[in-house]
């Protein structure tokens, strides 16, 4: 199936991308290309098989839980744009 | 070019050993190197400060009588391992101010075994790309010809070895970003299982199929770095609590009487026929060995790529969500609301090929288009998998081209992403099965280098470097090196 400048739009809203005019137009062709490119994978038949999420199929291992890490929140801030007495700064969301 | 960086990684440790040259001087010479070839741009950072007091203090730790195998030897990491107080930009214009907090366990790994860290290495952005055009630093040039590309996404970490800038690098692969760069430069590099390496530290694009690894001039060297890297890391689940052997030990053992694979689908009428003269010769060198080939069958690998860019988009498009200009990265100035902040700082951050990705990844999972697509691809992926599984009941190893002909031009599929992704048609089954997978040099084309894979079963990296490495015990291929080419 084909997508519209639209869908583009929409989609676009639902990853939080903005995306401008130009970009939406030359992104519609190449994601369309893309598209018709995946769908080759609608003429396999799949029926009864179960989807593999993940490669190897190996028990997570498990560890204690318990505390190893120190407190480091002013190390990881530090990369913060904007930050104020531990807390990171976004524009007013509650009036 | 100095003669302390022709060398191999094996070569210098027993340059290391007998004394012949130090650390530093070894440092020296390498960051010489970097600067003299700044025009290909493979180093997004040169950690030269921090690269000469970790050599000196190696080499302090050598006249004490306590060096290990691996102090002093020099290393460079992909952009996409993050790295303790230094810039860890992913290729991305979103984390170019990102400076980390931490090491990746790999970093940990190798700083721990005593590797000197020579600077971190240019690569497509957020690893999304087979050229490395993608990178916001810049495209990085082939070593062997400048208009063209060292494919990618570890195009800086397979450049930097080809051009003899380091001796090993660490690279990741998703789709085959180790092994077509390391095809496209005239170098080798393994892709291990997935599981084998931790994956903490190392920036996400895929997780179900993203793998740290290695690309170095030798299987030998690729051994000495996959003995470091490898293990179980309680910080990594789905890292494997599976024992590391002792991947330098195996590599010279018989491979008379392996039988090696060869998978039709590889061999058709898409691979370049010089290409395919090339990997004759190496399955002709492998039969000299005394190993056995036998015909067998992917059926499915042709869906791969399709199931592939469902996949990991899908898990792409997850994984990006991360960067909203809050917490770290590239913040858009003067946001009207936090919507806004989110969507700017995202549009403006991201390159295309990445934005490609994520919308991609969105629509797939979105509602009403998740059984056609994420659905479907994953039961594709289980096709692929036993395709390997009855594969790997007839032969040991697969042997095929890493891919379907030599470099290409700079700019030449930049504008196509379709035919940017069927590059990876070689590759890229193995990803999405999970098993190791490594490219060696198979000679040169027109000037370009070739390069063959060998793909095993979970886990059966020794069995992969032993095999490359007895081919490179009676060939040249990797001994080759662009300059002494344009010397000629």
């Amino acid at each position: 199936m084909s997508l519209s400048g639209a869908d583009i739009q929409c989609v676009a809203k639902l990853a939080r991308l903005r995306l401008t005019e130009a970009e939406t137009t030359s992104t519609l062709s190449q994601l369309n290309s893309i598209l018709t490119m995946i769908d080759s994978m609608q003429a396999v038949i799949t029926e009864g098989v179960a989807p593999l999420a993940h490669p190897l199929e190996l028990t997570q291992v498990l560890r204690i839980d318990e505390v190893t890490e120190e407190n480091a929140r002013e190390a990881y801030q530090m990369t913060a744009p904007a930050i104020k007495d531990g807390l990171y700064l976004v524009p007013r969301v509650v009036e | 070019m100095s003669s302390l960086t022709k060398n191999t990684l094996a070569g210098l440790r027993e340059i290391l050993t007998r004394g012949d040259a130090s650390s530093v001087e070894i440092t020296q010479d390498y960051l010489a190197e970097i600067s003299a070839r700044r025009d290909l741009n493979t180093f997004i950072t040169v950690t030269q400060d921090d690269a000469l007091v970790s050599a000196k203090v190696a080499d302090q730790i050598r006249a004490a009588g306590q060096a290990s195998l691996t102090t002093g030897l020099p290393i460079a990491h992909k952009d996409l391992f993050c790295t303790k107080g230094i810039l860890t930009s992913c290729g991305s214009k979103m984390l170019s101010n990102f400076i980390s907090p931490y090491d990746a366990e790999v970093v940990s790994k190798c700083k721990n075994a005593g590797f000197v860290m020579l600077g971190k290495l240019n690569m497509d952005e957020f690893a999304m790309g087979s050229s490395n055009e993608t990178s916001y630093f810049g495209p990085v040039k082939n070593p062997w010809s400048p208009t063209h590309v060292p494919g990618g996404s570890s195009g800086g970490s397979a450049a930097a070895v080809a051009a003899r800038l380091t001796p090993l690098a660490t690279a990741t692969d998703t789709g085959g970003s180790i092994r077509q760069p390391a095809a496209f430069t005239g170098t080798s590099g393994l892709k291990p299982t997935y599981g084998r390496v931790s994956r903490f530290g190392m920036i996400a694009f895929a997780s179900s199929l993203d793998q740290g690894g290695l690309i170095a001039q030798t299987a030998e060297d690729l051994a000495i770095g996959m003995q470091i890297i490898s293990g179980h890391d309680n910080k990594d689940s789905t890292s494997a609590l599976i024992e590391v052997p002792n991947y330098e030990s195996l590599l010279n053992d018989s491979i008379r009487g392996l039988t090696i694979g060869l998978p039709e689908e590889f061999f058709d009428s898409r691979l370049d026929t010089r290409m395919q003269s090339q990997i004759e010769e190496v399955i002709r060198i492998f039969t000299s060995l005394g190993a056995n080939t036998v015909s067998v069958s992917l059926t499915h690998v042709a869906e791969a790529i399709p199931a592939y860019y469902v996949i990991a988009p899908a898990e792409a498009s997850s994984n990006l969500s991360r960067f909203d200009g809050v917490r770290f990265g590239y913040r858009a100035e003067k946001p009207i609301d936090l919507t806004d902040l989110y969507e700017c700082s995202r549009g403006e951050g991201f390159g295309s090929e990445v934005k490609r990705r994520i919308l991609i990844g969105t629509y797939a999972l979105s509602e009403g288009y998740f059984d056609a697509y994420y659905k479907k691809a994953q039961q594709i992926r289980r096709l692929i998998k036993q395709d390997f599984d009855r594969a790997f009941s007839l032969c040991d190893l697969l042997l095929s081209p890493t891919t379907p002909s030599t470099a290409f031009a700079l700019g030449e599929k930049s504008d196509d992403p379709v035919a940017m992704y069927l590059e990876d048609i070689y590759t890229i089954a193995t990803n999405l099965a999970g098993l190791p997978g490594g490219s060696f040099q198979a000679g040169l084309i027109d000037g370009l280098p070739a390069g063959y894979q060998l793909t095993g079963p979970a886990f059966s990296e020794a069995k992969i470097l032993n095999a490359a490495h007895k081919v490179q015990q009676v060939t040249d291929w990797h001994t080759h090196y662009p300059e002494e080419i344009r010397n000629v």
